[in-house]
């Protein structure tokens, strides 16, 4: 218990710190910051789910689009608040995460994936369809007065949030039941775990969180089109981000989101057109060279050194 | 259906995959404190039955029930909850967990719930019980095969189920590891315990059960005590074949 009190002080601190970036940095560090905090806010929720069960999930591009899509369209559409849309956004994602769960966690292994894949593309096809076809416009506008700092710390207070969950759910029974899922479901089953509905919860957790991050994000681009919030190329960044850091500890997205963000803006600046297929090289290269993540390989270094001390 | 004074009792179960029939019209029940033993030749049905008990398949006719009532249409996470621990015929652990995790897996969700400090230590005390508490935290994959059955056990008893299914627990020990699982079963015995077990080490049956259910080819073909199913020309029969044979 106490090694879970001084992680969640250290976080605390971290969190502290990390909030005083925007008034330290230029707008060109801070726009990299943005995009890293909204990363790590999504791959934390992400290995909540995935880390213990192992199932990777490929929706979150989908709730994150929800999230984006519902904020725009109530801003430009129904001149509704950006606050109300924010709010409600996260629900929506949650049913609809609750629906996909239901039918899906049934699946396992790589049907699982695929189904995620599949369905957070017809999301995006039908979303795309219905927006072109009957709400007349085309692209949506999201104006507020946000600057990219209260971005940056609204997304910050949402990783923070996040994260405490993410420690609580390891400490409970439900966290529990998940690693119990993942090592073995059958014997889930029989040591009383109701495996289905665990799942769900925590899958519609994740959701909830996704589309909360879209909403939130969405002022920062003004002018939204649902084929472009709803970018399945997310869904990949945030289960590569994720194992690169490692998802068996829920400080690993951390670790794996803050060098990847920096490598990607080189990327992206460097080769703009073939970001697609390095994707697939550093996904490649994470599967074969850091199996277990950063996490791992500085947990087997460690594990080394008391070794070499004894 | 009425209590009518045993914790278990299947009748009239039936399971057909496809085309094959793997228990045909299974009839037998357990009364409390009882040590059944199912046995019968390779393929004659056994772990489907001990399966349709602890709710890992659904029976396609008849039905199971626990003092009184019907859990054969629960879900296996309802069936473990109230009250059949069951271990595997294969041992199921949990890899990535140590030895005490393993053994809370079973004391947290199930038939009695416990958590937090209360669990760690009714752990261990199963893992006492089981003579595996020096290796309460050791990764599971270092130990050997009696050992992780020993864990599968205690897993099991966390759970302090009211009806105990033991798939071939003594399978695949050698002589050593095979006289300290019979003792093991044989404490559960004198603890009052409801057991069915699975078994083809036929010392184990004749000095553990009280009772034996012979099954071949998905039927009951004998009931009664060890000795006599065992005399039984017809289990005899389905064991070795016809005598022409």
């Amino acid at each position: 218990m106490n090694g879970g009190i001084r992680e969640i002080l250290l976080a605390a601190a971290i969190v502290v710190l990390a909030a005083f970036v925007p008034l330290v940095v230029n707008p060109y560090w801070l726009s990299i910051g943005v995009t890293a905090m909204m990363y790590i806010a999504l791959c934390t929720s992400w290995v909540i789910f995935s880390g213990p069960t192992h199932y990777i999930s490929l929706a979150s591009g989908a709730f994150f689009g929800v999230g984006g899509y519902l904020v725009a369209t109530g801003m430009s559409d129904y001149e509704l608040s950006f606050w109300l849309m924010a709010a409600v956004s996260p629900f929506v994602a949650l049913v609809l995460a609750g629906l996909i769960g239901w039918a899906t966690l049934r699946l396992s292994g790589v049907y699982f994936v695929i189904f995620t894949l599949g369905l957070a593309e017809m999301i995006r096809n039908l979303v795309s369809w219905i927006q072109n076809n009957f709400l007349g416009s085309r692209g949506l506008y999201v104006l507020t007065d946000f600057t990219e700092a209260h971005i940056y710390w609204m997304l910050l207070g949402i990783a923070a949030v996040v994260y405490l969950l993410g420690w609580w759910v390891n400490r409970s029974r439900i966290g529990f039941a998940l690693k119990i899922i993942g090592n073995d479901e059958s014997v889930a089953k029989h040591v009383g775990i109701n495996t289905a509905t665990s799942k769900i919860i925590l899958f519609m957790t994740t959701g909830f969180f996704a589309a909360l991050v879209g909403a939130v994000i969405a002022p920062r681009y003004s002018y939204i089109e649902p084929n472009q919030v709803f970018s399945p190329e997310l869904s990949f960044m945030v289960v590569i981000m994720a194992l690169l850091g490692g998802a068996g500890r829920l400080w690993g997205p951390i670790v794996g989101v803050i060098p990847f963000t920096l490598v990607w803006e080189w990327v992206s600046i460097k080769m703009p057109n073939q970001t697609t297929m390095l994707i697939g090289l550093i996904f490649l290269l994470i599967v074969y060279v850091l199996p277990h993540g950063i996490v791992g390989r500085l947990e087997q270094a460690f594990a080394k050194m008391r070794e070499g001390r004894h | 259906m009425r209590y009518s004074g045993s914790v278990l009792s299947v009748s009239g179960v039936t399971k057909r995959f496809g085309g094959l029939v793997a228990v045909d019209n299974m009839e037998f029940q357990v009364s409390e404190h009882e040590m059944i033993g199912i046995i019968g030749p390779n393929g004659s049905g056994k772990t489907t039955m001990m399966n349709m008990i602890s709710g890992a398949f659904k029976p396609t006719a008849g039905s199971i029930s626990m003092m009184g009532s019907r859990i054969s249409d629960l879900p296996a996470h309802e069936i473990a909850r109230r009250g059949v621990g069951r271990t595997f015929q294969l041992v199921k652990l949990l890899p990535s967990l140590t030895v005490l995790e393993n053994v809370i897996a079973g004391a947290v969700f199930g038939h009695r719930r416990r958590w937090g400090r209360d669990a760690e230590d009714h752990a261990h005390r199963m893992l006492e019980r089981v003579g595996m508490d020096a290796m309460s935290y050791a990764p599971v994959s270092t130990l050997t095969y009696i050992d992780q059955k020993r864990v599968e056990l205690a897993r099991v008893l966390a759970s302090e189920p009211e009806v105990l299914l033991l798939d071939e627990w003594l399978a695949g020990l050698n002589p050593t590891e095979l006289e300290t699982g019979i003792e093991l079963i044989h404490a559960l015995r004198n603890e009052g315990r409801t057991v069915i077990l699975v078994e083809h080490v036929m010392d184990a049956i004749r000095s553990l059960c009280d009772r034996c259910v012979v099954m071949s080819s998905g039927k009951k073909i004998a009931e009664g005590t060890p000795d006599s199913v065992l005399s039984d020309p017809e289990v005899v029969r389905a064991y070795l074949g016809d005598d022409d044979a």
